[in-house]
């Protein structure tokens, strides 16, 4: 089990490095070979060569590329600090570099908006995870009844639905219709109250399309085990049904479903754009779809290197808890 | 649910139609068919037999034959955990211990089922669950029985683990199923079948995911726990060498029926029914010098939708134009006495099968 850990962990620093490098080379070499020069988006339209000499010089950005790259991994790790042509800034670590709009660093920004996904993410899974299971799973044992047909179909409904028509929707009855809630994004340290209801509708919208696509997944799953030879041994055994249902079923269900928690959360964490956008949350995809708007490629950076960082740790977490659950992984 | 629920007989009690049995275990007519798109599958279509405690039955025929839905019935795996529509329909008797299990409370069957009754299965590897150590899964089924605490369930099971013959059990306890060899988990899984000392043992091809080198030891040990616990075992097989060496009685089914049924040795020795000896002249033998060809038995095992009418078996069978007028295509054999104890379903006379035997077949084996 340690070994397994060891290996997984060294596996990710690995990862985690080549993340950095591929960030790198779509930020900074790519644009350079198709001839785009990046100091001058930094100064806006109308600029003087002189201006745009000036950033490139201080950015460091006609260094050669194996030192822009060092620069580029001593920012995240160490900070760097920016000397080139006259002035001298320090950015601290993790260093992002600077919006090219707000001319603000970029990690206070990132470190800003990230509550507000994790929020989101964390409260849509467990939403999701209980919801989505628990459907799938009435679905598996009451097959081919109505029950099953109704969830299926609620889940088909929950998976073809775009997030912004339920989204909308919601806030449409809820919010403008029945008033029930103030649809309006409260911090948490604010109020808590306020911080829930702003959050309940992203977490039901968000949640309705991933327990739709668990409830599929635990169905087809659970089927599928339920055939398994050792659950008839567990029936042979004489085992209650709750018990061979929860215990000895429910174990290997849960091992896929883990697999797409980790992926999904990973993912979300970078930011649920459409859900964030929808109801106007102040949230890691809201700031990436602003800064595309604006070409504002350090926020494009930062979120690409924070959303690659989640995926990365989503799949460790999945990895150890697989060691967990299923013995015969640590052994490989 | 099945068809004697409904009539709503008492645990343990004789309904009127049949007397109480006499045998510690007695299966009446049973029939277990399951309903599919393409039509009802007649699995087991009318079984009957009775076994003794301390006695050994093998019920040997090829796969499809219906010999491990029969022993599902038993347990009553058919109706526990069955979701959906589809339903297994089952009815006729299965008389444990004077309760007959079709009509009984299915929770009090459940508790049957691991204590009284328990199974051994083909696929060890398959049959114990991945994720919980042997000992977890020992444990567990020694604790659904009897209201003791871990330590004590624990200490059980390294016992049990010692008793089949697994070294170092108090170790090896603590191993999950992949990290044993074929025969070791086949050697859990039985230990954990008679961890709780049940009087009925249904070992359902308990040697056929194993190498041949370790069948032998299995079957051995099979025999030795019987003899040790005194319990009635079921061994159901394909391979007529498995239950020449465990079995007091064999019966062999066809098509969801049965067609022979014996002593052992009246079985093997004087087989009454085509079908057996089909299946003994498949079989490779040792202690024959000059061997000749392996002859299969002909054709495919009959569709259980649509099983042949008349003798299910007529198709496949050399003799089926012996008999006059058509009678093996049109009516069904029942089981005739043919020898003590020893029932065959054969429209062939006594003179037509001894000639046949001693003629065609028995130089031959």
């Amino acid at each position: 089990m340690l070994a397994y850990l060891i290996r997984r962990l060294f596996a990710a620093a690995v990862m985690l490095v080549v993340i950095v490098m591929v960030v790198f080379g779509i930020f900074f070499l790519v644009p350079k070979w198709a001839g785009v020069d990046i100091a001058s988006s930094f100064v806006g339209k109308q600029a003087d060569p002189a201006a745009v000499d000036a950033v490139r010089q201080k950015l460091g950005l006609s260094d050669p590329i194996y030192s822009q790259v060092w620069q580029f991994f001593k920012g995240i790790f160490a900070g760097r600090t920016y000397s080139g042509g006259g002035d001298v800034t320090h950015c601290a670590a993790p260093c992002f570099g600077y919006s090219f709009r707000s001319e603000q660093a970029v990690w206070p920004v990132l470190t800003d908006r990230f509550p507000v996904t994790l929020g989101l993410a964390l409260g849509a899974a467990v939403l999701w995870l209980v919801f989505g299971v628990a459907a799938g799973v009435l679905s598996a044992l009451k097959r081919g009844t109505i029950w099953d047909r109704g969830a299926m179909v609620v889940a088909l409904a929950g998976v073809s639905l775009p997030i912004y028509f339920t989204g909308l929707l919601s806030l449409a009855i809820f919010a403008f219709g029945l008033k029930w809630i103030d649809a309006q994004y409260v911090p948490l340290s604010q109020s808590v109250g306020g911080w829930f209801g702003g959050m309940i509708l992203p977490w039901i919208t968000l949640a309705f399309l991933y327990a739709a696509m668990y409830a599929r997944i635990t169905r087809a799953t659970m089927l599928e085990i339920l055939g398994e030879d050792y659950i008839r041994t567990a029936r042979a055994k004489g085992l209650t049904e709750p018990v061979v249902i929860g215990k000895h079923a429910m174990r290997s269900t849960m091992t896929p479903i883990l697999t797409m928690l980790g992926m999904d959360l990973g993912a979300l964490i970078g930011g649920a754009i459409l859900t964030e956008s929808t109801f106007n949350l102040p949230g890691l995809g809201r700031a990436v779809l602003d800064a595309i708007r604006n070409q504002d490629l350090p926020i494009i950076l930062g979120v690409t290197l924070i959303t690659s960082l989640a995926v990365l740790l989503a799949n460790l977490v999945v990895d150890i808890l697989y060691a967990v659950i299923d013995p015969r992984v640590r052994l490989s | 649910m099945t068809e004697l629920s409904k009539s709503g007989a008492a645990v343990g009690e004789p309904t009127d139609a049949s007397p109480a049995p006499t045998a510690f275990l007695e299966v009446r007519d049973l029939k277990v068919h399951f309903p599919t798109d393409d039509g009802l599958v007649k699995s087991v279509d009318g079984l009957s037999f009775a076994l003794e405690k301390g006695k050994t039955l093998g019920i040997v025929g090829e796969s499809g034959s219906g010999k491990s839905v029969t022993s599902l019935g038993i347990m009553g795996l058919h109706t526990a955990g069955q979701y959906g529509k589809r339903k297994a329909q089952i009815s006729g008797e299965i008389w444990l211990d004077g309760t007959e299990l079709l009509s009984a409370d299915p929770d009090h069957v459940r508790k049957l089922r691991g204590r009284q009754m328990a199974m051994i299965f083909q696929d060890p590897l398959s049959a114990l669950h991945p994720y919980y150590t042997i000992g977890a899964q020992i444990v567990e089924a020694y604790r659904i029985h009897h209201n003791v605490d871990k330590k004590t369930a624990k200490r059980r099971a390294v016992e049990m683990l010692d008793r089949v013959g697994i070294p170092q059990p108090d170790k090896r306890i603590d191993s999950y199923p992949h990290e044993f060899s074929g025969g070791m988990r086949q050697r859990a899984m039985i230990a954990m079948s008679l961890v709780n000392n049940p009087e009925l043992l249904i070992a359902d091809e308990p040697t056929t995911a194993l190498d041949v080198t370790v069948q032998a030891q299995i079957l051995d040990l099979i025999r030795d726990l019987q003899k040790e616990f005194g319990s009635a075992v079921i061994v159901i097989t394909h391979d007529l060498g498995v239950v020449a060496e465990l079995a007091d009685d064999i019966l062999v089914m066809y098509g969801g029926r049965c067609v022979e049924r014996g002593p052992a040795e009246d079985v093997f020795y004087e087989p009454r029914h085509p079908y057996t000896w089909g299946l003994l002249g498949s079989m490779p033998r040792l202690d024959r010098e000059q061997q000749e060809r392996l002859v299969p038995v002909k054709g495919s095992p009959p569709s259980l939708i649509n099983i042949p009418s008349g003798c299910a078996f007529n198709p496949r069978c050399p003799y089926a134009d012996v008999p006059k007028d058509n009678v093996t295509r049109t009516v069904r054999p029942e089981l005739t006495e043919v020898g003590s104890r020893h029932w065959a379903a054969c429209h062939l006379s006594a003179e037509q099968r001894e000639t046949i035997w001693i003629n065609e077949i028995a130089p031959k084996l």
